[in-house]
């Protein structure tokens, strides 16, 4: 298992190929939220997508995250395949991939204290335990004040109730669920969309910080090219469930860029 | 502190509750209370009216009238209390299932449900009797087996509006197996309605029970069961009305203050009635 994994060392965490995926709905024609999407996350590397409401971004997340089944297409995780894996398969690689949804307050069990939504990943993983949390785990309680630590958070926020914190408490809590079994991939689907303007800057040198700090790799979501331009090593632009764009953050506003993406980018130069 | 403060809100709910706390210390401390057994039969006793050996008076048997009456609180709450868990127990792992796995399985539970849960209890049960005769046991299976489905039907449906949400989304991607899901984020949030419902099936499901026990086809004399006390009863309404007034009324106060809890707990719950 390890030398195949030395071996993985220089090819891709991720590769994802040529996935698609339709919803049918009720009423009139399926949806084609994904259509032959393909791109790579290398280690260590944070990959913006940018696209707008509707163009299959947070498809992508579900599918990735096995929440739900593409069409067609395979997705692998360090070259093992992430298709149609079930039971304790399934486990083993949610535990390198994680995620930060859009909507803290949604996000957390309202009936749930804020120490136990932050342990849960490792309560369901007795067995991982991160570099970063090696001298506390065996204390439940250190565990989760330590992981509030890491995103800001004070001891005293470990008895409160999801209703007892501001917005952008709950996404601190929310991210330090996701990097709690140290994930090599975390997913932020749009993680500052829900959060006031002042904060969403707060909140991406965090996310930034994090990365840096524990060697992530992210794959950041966003309709704002902005954050997405400072969060990223390389940029995805999608429309229409399909990726039309692919390019270095740094080149950006290169003349190459597909027409979406100067529309993307003309709103804010 | 919290409780007392909404129990002053609502006097009616409080009625409610020091009735049934009544009514259950009855069900639990009956035998030491009543002054006679309930079943002895002394036609030389027969319909006297209220004394201190016979605080209600006696039945066309003889038997005291109080004592019946007490022990039938213990049958009454008893049966009711045993219908309900086990139409709980089989309706919440259904609904449960049924909303998180869903696919072939959801299809299949659900045409179940909806077929058979549209008939009445008591057509079912009147049915049930006349196929399988009548007696208190087939009386309860019948309602058993109309009432788990309207469990599962709300279980299911709580299910599937809380599993995409994205707390449960996340305790998935958390690494949680289906049944840690359930248990720790699906099934607290099932409780309060489950509870609601429960209380306000108890007051009809006691009033089905006695309904057939009235018509002879639940409970059989000499049980002293209400129903079957008020049909006792019935030859000497002219005369004696106690006889079916007694019953009659601890039938009403119980359903009474059924209802009054299941209004209060759904208040209290903040259950959306649906
Ligand atoms: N469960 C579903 N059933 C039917 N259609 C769906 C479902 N989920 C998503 N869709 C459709 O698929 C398309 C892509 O949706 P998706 O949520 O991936 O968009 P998005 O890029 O994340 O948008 P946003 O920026 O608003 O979050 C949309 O047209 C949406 O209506
Ligand atoms: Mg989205």
């Amino acid at each position: 298992m390890k030398d195949t994994k030395e071996s993985m060392e220089s090819s891709p965490l991720l590769t994802v190929n040529r996935l698609s995926k339709t919803y049918s709905t009720a009423k009139g024609a399926p949806v084609q939220a994904l259509q032959d999407v393909s791109f790579h996350i290398r280690k260590g590397e944070c990959l913006g997508l940018v696209g707008e409401s509707g163009s299959g971004k947070s498809t992508l997340s579900r599918l990735l995250l096995s929440l739900e089944r593409p069409d067609s297409g395979e997705m692998y995780v360090h070259g093992v395949p992430l298709n149609g894996l079930t039971g304790k398969a399934l486990r083993e690689t949610r535990k390198q991939v994680q995620v930060v949804f859009q909507d803290p307050h949604a996000a957390l069990n309202q009936r749930l204290p804020i120490w136990r939504s932050v342990l849960e990943p490792l309560d369901n993983y007795p067995d991982v335990t991160p570099p970063f949390l090696a001298d506390v785990r065996p204390n439940r309680r250190e565990t989760a004040a330590k992981l509030l630590e890491m995103v800001g958070l004070l001891p005293e926020h470990l008895d409160r109730y999801p209703h007892e914190l501001s917005g952008g408490q709950k996404q601190r809590v929310a991210i330090a669920r996701g990097i709690s079994l140290r994930p090599d991939l975390l997913i932020c689907d749009e993680p500052t969309s829900c959060l006031d303007v002042s904060l969403q800057a707060q909140m991406l040198r965090l996310l930034k910080r994090l990365q840096r700090q524990l060697g992530l790799s992210y794959l950041f979501i966003s309709h704002d090219i902005v954050s997405i331009r400072m969060m990223s090593d390389r940029i995805l632009v999608m429309q229409e469930g399909r990726i039309v764009d692919q390019f270095p953050s740094d080149q950006i506003l290169s003349e190459e860029r597909h027409l979406y993406t100067k529309q993307l980018t003309a709103a804010v130069r | 502190m919290n409780t007392w403060h909404s129990i002053r809100q609502s006097p009616m709910t409080a009625l409610g509750i020091a009735l049934l706390t009544l009514l259950v210390f009855l069900t639990l401390f009956g035998p030491w209370i009543v002054p006679n057994d309930p079943l002895t039969v002394q036609m030389s006793e027969r319909l006297q009216p209220p004394s201190w050996q016979y605080p209600f008076g006696t039945d066309h048997l003889g038997r005291c009238l109080f004592s019946r009456l007490v022990e039938g609180a213990q049958i009454t709450l008893g049966l009711a209390a045993v219908v309900i868990v086990t139409v709980a127990v089989i309706g919440i792992p259904v609904g449960l299932l049924s909303g998180y796995v869903g696919g072939r399985l959801d299809t299949i539970l659900m045409r179940i449900v909806d077929g058979a849960g549209a008939l009445p209890e008591f057509v079912v049960a009147i049915s049930v009797a006349g196929f399988l005769g009548p007696n208190l046991t087939n009386l309860l299976l019948s309602i058993v087996a109309i009432k788990w489905m309207g469990y599962a039907r709300v279980v299911r449906s709580i299910v599937l509006s809380e599993r995409e949400k994205e707390y449960v989304l996340a305790a998935r991607v958390a690494g949680g197996s289906a049944w840690t899901v359930m248990r720790r984020h699906l099934i607290p949030q099932i409780l309060s309605p489950v509870f609601v419902l429960a209380a306000l099936d108890i007051g009809k499901i006691i009033m089905l029970i006695a309904m057939f026990s009235f018509l002879g086809l639940g409970a059989q004399p000499p049980t002293p069961e209400w129903g079957a006390m008020l049909n006792d009863g019935r030859p000497y309404f002219q005369t004696v009305p106690e006889l079916m007034i007694y019953p009659g009324m601890a039938i009403l106060l119980v359903v009474i203050s059924c209802n009054l809890i299941a209004d209060g707990l759904r208040d209290r719950l903040d259950v959306r009635s649906r």
